[in-house]
């Protein structure tokens, strides 16, 4: 699993941070910076989780 | 006060926490229904928690910046001063427009920024807290805690003066209000539109600390025009740095005041729910959620215009027509959630679309979540034996208006 961010759609909204602030961040635009790209375990579920959270479809799961 | 309100269009109608049975009806029978918009205009109203969400995310064949969302009737106002009063209105725009004004705001609202803000949140909570304590039992909760709280949260970090308070919190409340006649309402929007005019101004003048002094020093841009902006500029004219301080001004008052007003009454109303916010710490997260879930205080958000023939539920919709997203529908769809109607504090899915979703899903919610997340334990707290002072049904709910509420709770402990 392996997790790509797009950063020119991103609106900053930090779901992805809120949900998981171990595998993302926001730079100090407030847009996301992916820090674990291939998230395992417990952090891999949360990852998941805010991929399908997110309002701009601005992440997305490659295999 | 003679004159009879207007009738309320369909998504505005509910029966105290709950949407109409009408709404769920169209949710669970065609999914899309013709409907009469706020404005008198047909709309196609789309309940279903799927169709919404894939309306919402797709900014393309539904767009926000169509004028039809936003003209109303018997407008008096000049092209001119209209295009001038849309500028720097997020809500009013579609990519890449919307990216570049979003792109101004969205450093100050990330989670660390928020976390930052909290210790001052906390202060102003308890600062009110005691006020009620020291004046107290009984009280209105709304004008005591629910409207202060945010709107001082919102002034302290935009930069408007908390003095000149009284006089843009009745604004706002009746710009919104569809039972005020249009004329006035149209009038309140010229008032307040001329009075962040003047704190532009005085912010160019004298940049400050603030929201408003920030944009002026990293974007402010002399004798721009609003057109020339357009391209993706990275100044920010003084039309659209007034439009984006009134559009937090207004979302940062009309929004979470409703929530915490009517999350309060909802807690009341559920003694074991309250409780458990009350005495676990761990309990408030999920409890804001359901809370946003159950009570999707914005009924519809803003209508979007297809641009282009689409398909909604199976329904043919033509290009050029206004789409109404049912959010508290949408909430209560028995698809995305068990049990839906059911209050319960302790699934607090994240799924929800009281926020809304895409593009224009709300800039402020991690600031609202951080309000509510601190206001409701700490008001459960200070007054463990908080009651309402009304009997349910005398309890004045907020009808009227874009965003549900509770016009007054009087409340004892
Ligand atoms: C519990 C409180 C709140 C609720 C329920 C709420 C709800 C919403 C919803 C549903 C939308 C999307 C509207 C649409 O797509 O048509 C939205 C957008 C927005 N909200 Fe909120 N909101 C809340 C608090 C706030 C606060 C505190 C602020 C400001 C500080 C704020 C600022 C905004 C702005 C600027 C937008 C437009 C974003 C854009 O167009 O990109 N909101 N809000
Ligand atoms: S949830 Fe999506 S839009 Fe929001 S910060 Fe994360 S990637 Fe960006």
């Amino acid at each position: 699993m392996k997790i790509v961010a797009d950063r020119d759609v991103c609106i900053g909204a930090g779901l992805c941070v809120g949900t998981s602030d171990t595998v993302f961040d926001q730079d100090d635009d407030g847009i996301v910076v992916v820090l674990v790209e291939d998230p395992e375990g417990a952090d891999a579920d949360l990852a998941r989780e805010a991929v399908s959270l997110c309002p701009s479809s601005a992440l997305r799961i490659v295999d | 006060m003679t004159q009879a309100p207007p009738e309320l269009p369909l998504h505005m109608r509910r029966d105290h926490f709950d949407p109409v049975a009408e709404l769920a009806e169209v949710r669970e029978s065609e999914g899309v229904r013709r409907v009469t918009s706020t404005f008198g205009m047909p709309a196609w109203l789309v309940a279903r928690h799927d169709d919404v969400r894939d309306v919402l995310a797709d900014a393309t064949r539904f767009s926000n910046a169509s004028q039809l969302a936003f003209s109303l009737p018997d407008d008096p106002r000049s092209a001119e001063e209209k295009r001038k009063a849309l500028a720097g209105q997020m809500l009013a725009t579609d990519p890449p427009d919307h990216t570049r004004l979003r792109r101004f705001l969205t450093p100050e609202f990330t989670v660390r920024r928020m976390r930052r803000l909290e210790p001052r949140i906390v202060e102003i909570v308890d600062q009110h807290l005691d006020a009620m304590e020291a004046a107290g039992s009984p009280a209105d909760l709304v004008p005591s805690f629910a409207l202060p709280i945010p709107s001082l949260v919102i002034c302290e970090l935009l930069g408007v003066p908390y003095a000149d308070r009284d006089e843009f919190q009745h604004r706002t409340a009746r710009q919104l209000d569809l039972s005020i006649p249009m004329p006035e309402r149209i009038a309140l929007q010229r008032e307040g539109r001329a009075y962040m005019e003047k704190l532009v101004a005085g912010a160019k003048a004298d940049p400050g600390e603030d929201m408003l002094g920030m944009l002026v020093r990293e974007h402010g841009a002399d004798g721009l025009s609003t057109a020339e902006a357009q391209d993706g500029a990275a100044e920010i004219t003084d039309d659209e740095l007034a439009g984006l301080a009134s559009l937090l001004l207004v979302a940062g008052h009309e929004t979470t005041s409703n929530m915490l007003g009517l999350g309060t009454l909802a807690l009341l109303r559920h003694p074991d729910q309250l409780a458990l916010v009350r005495d676990d710490p761990d309990a408030i997260v999920p409890a804001v959620e359901e809370l946003m879930r159950w009570l999707s205080i914005v009924h519809t958000g803003v209508a979007r215009t297809t641009t282009q023939d689409v398909e909604i539920a199976g329904q043919h919709i033509p290009k050029g027509e206004l789409v109404l997203c049912a959010l508290p529908s949408a909430n209560r769809d028995p698809s995305f959630i068990d049990d839906p109607d059911t209050l319960d504090v302790r699934r607090g899915s994240m799924g929800h679309i009281a926020f809304g979703h895409g593009v224009h899903h709300c800039l402020g919610a991690p600031l609202a979540r951080m309000e509510m997340r601190i206001a409701f334990p700490a008001l459960l707290k200070r007054f463990p034996d908080l009651a309402s002072a009304l009997p349910f049904d005398e309890i004045p709910f907020r009808a009227y208006h874009f965003i549900y509420g509770l016009h007054s709770l009087p409340v004892t402990w």
